[in-house]
């Protein structure tokens, strides 16, 4: 694939391609980043009819279970608490609210745009019980581990993470396989990877996709004349019958991955059980604190326990970030359920695909304006 | 009176007291407040209305129409790259009489000011006031001072009204026909990714600056050219997504913009993709969107051409004949989507 592709010359290449396909093709990608610049360039609106690209459970507010939310709230309502988290997480609700409502009712919540700066407010104000809500994927998951490794150097009293990280190739397998919720899965042909995500564990570690599941897969920039490239790419495999691993992001992701980052995860995190909307509860799809850090993780240092996984009433966003639904396909999609008075998680976050449906696309339900 | 003798002065030490900080006293409408005006606001605003410090200024009377316009500043930090809340404050008042084609005759302004506030922040924001306005050609004509308690408000609020006067039809949303295009004056989001990055990342180093500025010289000489201008909007909270979408709403019309004609400088494109936010949607303080029949376009692109806030106009979308309200755009990559006022606080990505 040629770099200087022109995204008008990427789409004429995916017309072609799926014409070619003599049949209908799914794809998914599994990114929030990836979900915004799809709807935000226009390029869902140029798929060919016989094309579908889903979007996965990428979306780190939307797989963040209603439990961990209560959580965060409970603690954010403590006197003694200053809950750090990153903007995205704060109109999310859970059963008892959102951050932003207890921000409203006092709560000191502070919005972020790094993990550090958590430990910096740790520092600097002694006599607080800082928490840092640690959210989203392997993309966000070494600056946690830095942090945690930064306040354990200073052994700090004062500084916990109530943690909620998640891993990617669980849940792409959970896709493939069934996870331990029941339902349909969806026949998918092959997956927009994320680039994010293999900046940090390199290109080999969706190879598995290819040689297990035989869907191709194709590493994707978040420009959208990269992701066109990338979708032409795609369905030219499938129509060709020979899907492989193509990286399209050579600029940032390497075959092996920034094992530097990976390295500080892997010192701070194990893998642990962990649940996800739509899909259930998957073994090794989240990372938890190893033992020599457990003092930092907040449900043990106030005694929080096990989060719940209560799902609001009606709400399908479980059904859509696996691609079991469109958005329309909930009766609450655009009537009850708005960005202004969201019910899911999927419509809060600016990433989840409810959103991008009703914000960029709301002409016709059936998704082309 | 030398420095030993007011050593000894008890009288004349109470504003020395109070030293270089704004405290309680000097909003209490006595003899502190008195001082503080004389010695930190009057100085840099006062002109022959303002001196005489009646309870309201008398405007001469006037043979148009009335505009009248309020609006709060709250920005932080009070200092921004391209700007400061002093020029805000007088931009966007300014700006928002400019827009309804009103001549700005006077503002008002009233200062709420936090407890400890250094009096040099004071009166740079005044030197800045003065400034705008002169560049503006209008005066402030009244005013009032508060001051609140330390931590009760966040250094300083400015509050500015604003009066004008409309000779003649004046542009308003039912002057928007079918057929008609929709200019902008130049680049988008300079503005809102200016303070954000200031606020969010002062450690970063950009060449980012807002566009802050009165507009109302570069439209009036619009409108003496071109007399047909149906309707103009200052694209401010909600960006230019906003004022289109709002353009469609009112109008019941729909309203199509060419994303390759809008310009985004790659320092505004490079913050928004930092902070994670769509430029359509960040606030502009130095731009407008017009909208004048198409026969009409290449007159209005150079009268805003002949005035430096305005070199970078272009036709950037067209006003059709559906009549659903909406606004859609079409993308760089040839696709479409629609376009709305952004929906609350612009939240920044995770992933």
């Amino acid at each position: 694939m040629s770099a200087a592709l022109s995204p008008q010359e990427s789409i004429a290449r995916l017309r072609a391609a799926a014409a070619r396909l003599g049949r209908h093709a799914n794809f998914m990608e599994v990114c929030g980043t990836h979900t915004v610049s799809v709807f935000r360039s226009g390029l869902h609106s140029l798929m060919p009819d016989n094309v579908t690209l889903l979007s996965g459970p990428g979306c780190p507010v939307c797989v963040t279970s209603q439990g961990d939310i209560d959580q965060l709230v409970e603690l954010a309502l403590r006197k003694d608490v200053t809950l750090c988290t990153y903007g995205d997480m704060i109109r999310v609700t859970g059963a008892t609210g959102s951050l932003e409502g207890a921000r409203g009712q006092g709560a000191d919540v502070r919005v972020l745009y790094s993990a550090l700066d958590a430990v910096k407010i740790a520092i600097a104000e002694p006599r607080r019980q800082v928490v840092f809500a640690a959210v989203g994927f392997e993309t966000t998951t070494p600056a946690t581990a830095a942090a945690i490794l930064e306040a354990d150097r200073l052994f700090l009293g004062n500084f916990t993470a109530l943690t909620s990280h998640k891993v990617i190739m669980p849940a792409m397998r959970a896709l493939l396989e069934g996870g331990s919720s029941t339902g349909k899965l969806i026949n998918v042909d092959g997956f927009l990877c994320p680039g994010h995500v293999a900046v940090i564990l390199g290109a080999a570690a969706f190879r598995p996709v290819v040689e297990n599941y035989g869907k191709a897969c194709v590493i994707a920039g978040f420009e959208p004349e990269q992701i066109a490239a990338a979708m032409a790419l795609l369905v030219e495999m499938v129509a060709d019958g020979k899907p492989v691993l193509a990286n399209a992001y050579p600029q940032a992701v390497s075959e092996e991955g920034n094992t530097v980052a990976w390295g500080l995860v892997q010192k701070v995190f194990e893998p642990c059980p962990s649940y996800w909307r739509g899909l259930g509860v998957l073994p090794d799809s989240g990372l938890g604190l190893r033992a020599p850090y457990t003092r930092y993780d907040a449900r043990i240092r106030f005694e929080l326990g096990t989060p719940g996984n209560r799902e609001p009433a009606g709400c399908r966003c479980g059904d859509v970030i696996t691609g079991r639904a469109t958005p329309a396909e909930c009766r609450l999609f655009g009537n009850v359920c708005t960005p202004i008075r969201a019910i899911g998680p999927c419509m809060v976050s600016s990433e989840g695909t409810c959103q991008a449906w009703f914000k960029y696309q709301r002409v016709s339900k059936e998704g082309k304006p | 009176m030398s420095g030993g003798e007011r050593k000894t002065d008890l009288c004349a030490m109470a504003p020395a007291a109070y030293g270089t900080r704004i405290a309680l006293a000097h909003g209490g409408g006595g003899q502190l407040t008195d001082e503080l005006l004389e010695s930190s606001i009057l100085p840099h605003l006062g002109n022959d209305l303002l001196n005489e410090m009646l309870d309201s200024a008398i405007l001469p009377q006037t043979p148009g129409r009335l505009a009248f316009t309020i609006d709060g500043y709250v920005v932080q930090p009070l200092k921004f790259p391209g700007g400061d809340i002093g020029r805000l404050a007088v931009s966007g008042t300014v700006n928002d009489l400019a827009v309804c084609g009103a001549r700005p005759l006077g503002l008002a302004l009233s200062l709420i000011l936090a407890e400890g506030l250094e009096k040099k922040i004071l009166e740079e924001v005044m030197a800045s006031i003065a400034a705008t306005a002169a560049e503006a050609g209008v005066h402030v004509v009244t005013g009032d001072t508060k001051v609140v308690g330390r931590g009760q408000a966040d250094g300083m609020y400015i509050t500015t009204a604003g009066i004008g006067m409309i000779s003649g039809q004046g542009p308003h949303p039912r002057r928007v026909k079918t057929g008609d295009v929709i200019i902008l004056s130049g680049s988008i989001a300079d503005h809102g990714l200016a303070v954000m990055l200031a606020r969010e990342m002062p450690q970063m180093h950009s060449a980012l600056r807002s566009d802050v500025a009165p507009l109302n010289k570069m439209i009036e000489t619009l409108m003496k050219r071109i007399a047909t201008v149906a309707f103009m909007r200052d694209p401010t909270r909600g960006g230019l997504a906003g004022a289109a979408a709002d353009l469609a709403r009112r109008t019941g019309l729909h309203v199509v913009l060419e994303e390759e004609k809008i310009l985004v400088r790659p320092e505004t494109q490079h913050a928004a993709q930092m902070l994670g936010l769509d430029p359509l949607e960040v606030a502009n303080e130095g731009k407008v969107l017009i909208v004048v029949p198409e026969a009409d376009a290449a007159g209005a692109l150079a009268a805003l051409g002949d005035d430096p806030r305005g070199v970078d106009a272009r036709v950037i979308g067209r006003v059709e004949a559906r009549t659903d309200g909406v606004c859609e755009l079409h993308t760089r990559l040839g696709g479409r989507r629609i376009l709305q006022k952004p929906y609350g606080e612009q939240l920044p990505r995770i992933c």
